[in-house]
């Protein structure tokens, strides 16, 4: 109780600042806008290609069928999710290992969106600044129009989202032909509605505070770095003392030495000569400005930055005007900034390549390689066995035989390992179409007295028009004792 | 659930959740300073931790969880035994959706009760469902080939119990059968039961002892013709198995001939009519019928 009662004049809430970030040009800005039309573009574009007369990537739940390009996967196909994921996460480790928060920086949807509802409130609500003020003013005729501009290119843009999202799961144009005609049913409405609030909310107002409060990945991202992990600092060596002062050139007029032994680029304070010399911060505070998560990378590594590269952009502007070496502000390691060597390459690093490597490699080859058919041999369970007349022993077999293929192909079925078996099918061939599943019923006997107990077999599925489409699956044949 | 237990689960919720509101009062109350202080915790020597505040809207959703459970709470059972505004239960929603889903079945084979079951044997589509039908409601006794098991009879081939016309076999599925067959062995005795067995087996023309097959006859023709009839062609009126054409319900070798004779047998197909409903019925006793319809010959008609 009293580790509470230490912190107890502390408020468990507080309200909400808005972040205000400041436009920035650079480098990695220029890099992000490139991820986000990227990624943008092939979330809106994909569901609207075509492959094969039908959607290219398509996944029909009700159906169960999942359509990516030439490949059809079904549930038992499932698996593969499941390998992808562990893709995802070994790439997580990764790169957040080499370069900590890429991730978040450039490619998760709640930045990439974010970025976009940002412009959109530039383009209507003006520049950070404008926007501040805006926001304090009274409500006015232009303060309205803005205000309602911006809210109609959100709302606009989050039911383009939402009506995008459920077009990966019912088709496309149908979707559309019904939203143009308000006959869009039910539950089509509702999720298009739902996830269009969602990026709503989330790109226009929650922003940087999904990352900080919402976000597990955020937090659990810092337990992957080391001191080798390229992160974004603020090179407190060069940068303090920080302070204000006159542009270089400015100085160098005045006649201002610059005095040795003091870092790259060292000033002293503007008019005060004999005064003890600056660092390369010139507290211009331009890097606060342009966070989008409101914090101060020259307090170190806090894990609320996002590793957007922001204040260095930003910062960088700076340096060039002053006439300093750029990359106060820069990607680089705690190692480093300890007067120790970089290390990008560690141990940890090409495991995890080799491991991501290996997994790609196996789950491509898996894909290509995968066999468009399935099958299930389910035993009769009520009668372990039956006798006919002449003494043979029968036992009997449901063959679900799902055909994943875009073709339609013929099966016959035998028994492998089973001596003087006589496979009984309802049917010599089984037509299975394109994409259905279809039960035969198998009725595999033996003569009399051969078996005993039981033993295992296989039972071969095989297709008649394309022999590589054989399966084998092991099962039990029952006799009695 | 009694009244009691009732009250006391519904004032131990309603309790918890006005503490939870008192919780929060509590929790938000006093000091309005904004800047982050430290825990005063030291972990590894330096590693400290700062004491952020939570956005207030956070607060916002402890509230609307709280009002949310209300609701919740009101609309649906929960605080001891109201039932709610909406009377939900499990029950209810589950004979809703059966409901629901018959009412689609039945509309898709609306008129099936004024068609023939001959005739809707050879409808593929509807084959098709009662085929599936069969595979869940039947397959667990008769095999998934229909072919059944010990006990259990063979549905594909032109031996009739109780009959093998479409209508008889809608009776069966409709209503069930009671199969029964008395314990001869008191009677018979241990050399009585021998010979009767041997002469039920020399009817199907399996190799008998001929003289024990004699002595059974004539026990046969006095016990047994009752039911099985003279010729020992059985009795579809009332199930009584066709004893010539090699065809065992309960095993044709000679000790399970003699079990039957001995202990008597008795089976029972279930009443489906209430369970499934009749156009399910109807569809199933179609695919029955379709199972030997195509053979070569007439169903068996009912012996005299």
């Amino acid at each position: 109780m009293s580790e509470l009662l230490a912190v107890e004049d502390q408020p468990l809430y507080a309200a909400h600042m808005k972040v205000y970030p400041r436009e920035v040009d650079g480098r990695f800005a220029r890099l992000r806008i490139l991820t986000v039309i990227a990624l943008l573009g092939l979330f809106y574009v994909t569901p609207w290609v075509r492959w094969d007369g039908r959607q290219a990537v398509l996944f029909d739940l009700p159906a169960r069928k999942f359509y990516i390009f030439g490949l059809t996967f079904f549930p038992q196909d499932f698996f593969m999710l499941t390998w992808l994921l562990i893709i995802a996460a070994l790439s997580l480790f990764f790169f957040t290992a080499l370069a900590g928060r890429l991730w978040c920086g450039y490619a998760c949807p709640q930045t990439v969106w974010t970025e976009i509802y940002v412009w959109m409130e530039r383009w209507t609500e003006g520049k950070w600044a404008r926007r501040m003020k805006l926001d304090k003013a009274p409500w006015s005729v232009e303060k309205f129009s803005r205000k309602a501009a911006k809210q109609a290119l959100w709302v606009g843009f989050s039911a383009l989202t939402g009506f995008t999202f459920v077009g990966f799961f019912a088709p496309i144009r149908e979707l559309a032909a019904g939203a143009a005609a308000f006959q869009l049913s039910s539950w089509e409405l509702f999720w298009v509605v739902f996830y269009g609030f969602a990026t709503y909310g989330n790109a226009g107002y929650m922003r940087e505070q999904v990352c900080k409060y919402m976000c597990p990945y955020a937090r659990f991202q810092s337990a992957m770095f080391d001191r080798h992990t390229l992160v974004i600092s603020y090179d407190a060596g060069r940068g303090e003392p920080r302070g204000a002062r006159q542009r270089e050139s400015a100085m160098r007029k005045q006649g201002a030495a610059v005095p040795a032994g003091t870092a790259v680029g060292g000033a002293v304070a503007a008019g005060a000569p004999a005064a003890k010399p600056l660092g390369d911060c010139i507290d211009c505070t331009m890097c606060v400005q342009a966070c989008p998560t409101g914090i101060d990378i020259r307090n170190g590594l806090q894990y609320e930055c996002i590793a957007c590269a922001a204040c260095i952009d930003a910062c960088d502007v700076v340096m060039d005007k002053m006439g300093y070496a750029r990359g106060l502000v820069r990607y680089s390691t705690q190692a480093e900034m300890d007067g120790a060597k970089r290390r990008l390459l560690r141990p940890r690093i090409l495991l995890y390549a080799c491991g991501l490597l290996l997994l790609i490699v196996g789950f491509a080859v898996a894909v290509t390689h995968r066999l468009p058919v399935n099958v299930d041999v389910l035993r009769d369970r009520n009668a372990l066995y039956r006798t006919l007349d002449d003494g043979e022993v029968e036992n009997v077999y449901s063959v679900r035989i799902i055909n994943k293929d875009q073709h339609a192909h013929r099966f016959v079925v035998s028994a492998l390992n089973l001596p003087n078996a006589v496979v009984d099918c309802d049917a010599p061939t089984q037509n299975v179409g394109a994409e259905e599943v279809k039960t035969a019923v198998v009725r595999v006997r033996v003569p009399a007295a051969q078996e005993h107990g039981g033993r295992s077999f296989n039972m071969l599925v095989r297709s008649v028009d394309e022999p590589r489409l054989t399966i084998s699956t092991r099962t039990r044949f029952f006799a009695g004792p | 659930m009694s009244d009691t237990v009732g009250l006391v689960i519904a004032v131990v919720v309603l309790l918890n959740i006005a503490g939870a509101l008192w919780l929060m009062w509590w929790a938000t109350r006093g000091s309005t300073a904004t800047a982050a202080q430290e825990t005063t915790h030291t972990w590894d020597g330096n590693l400290t931790e700062y004491n952020n505040p939570l956005p207030r809207w956070w607060l916002w959703l402890f509230i609307i969880t709280i009002v949310f459970a209300l609701g919740y709470l009101a609309f649906f059972p929960g605080l001891g035994s109201w039932r709610g505004i909406g009377q939900w239960s499990a029950v209810s929603q589950w004979s809703a959706e059966k409901e629901a889903a018959d009412q689609a079945f039945n509309q898709h084979f609306a008129g099936i009760e004024n068609k023939d079951l001959a005739a809707l044997a050879h409808d593929p589509g509807a084959m098709a469902t009662a085929k599936n039908l069969f595979a869940l409601n039947c397959s667990t006794c008769h095999g998934s080939d229909a072919r059944g098991a010990k006990g259990f009879p063979n549905l594909t081939d032109r031996d009739w119990l109780w009959g093998g016309g479409p209508d008889t076999i809608y009776q069966t599925v409709a209503h069930g059968r009671n199969g029964m067959m008395p314990a001869w062995g008191p009677v018979l005795g241990p050399a009585g039961v021998e010979e009767v067995a041997a002469y039920v087996l020399s009817l199907s023309g399996r190799p008998a002892d001929v003289q024990l097959a004699s002595a059974g006859k004539a026990r046969f023709e006095t016990l047994c013709v009752a039911c099985h009839g003279a010729d020992g062609k059985g009795n579809q009126a009332l199930g009584a198995p066709n004893l010539t054409d090699s065809i065992w319900l309960f095993g044709g070798s000679t000790a399970d001939v003699k079990e039957s004779i001995t202990n008597g047998r008795s089976s029972k197909m279930p009443a489906q009519l209430e369970r499934l409903g009749d156009t399910k019925v109807r569809l199933l006793a179609a695919y029955v019928y379709s199972l030997s319809a195509d053979q070569a010959g007439t169903p068996d008609q009912p012996h005299e």
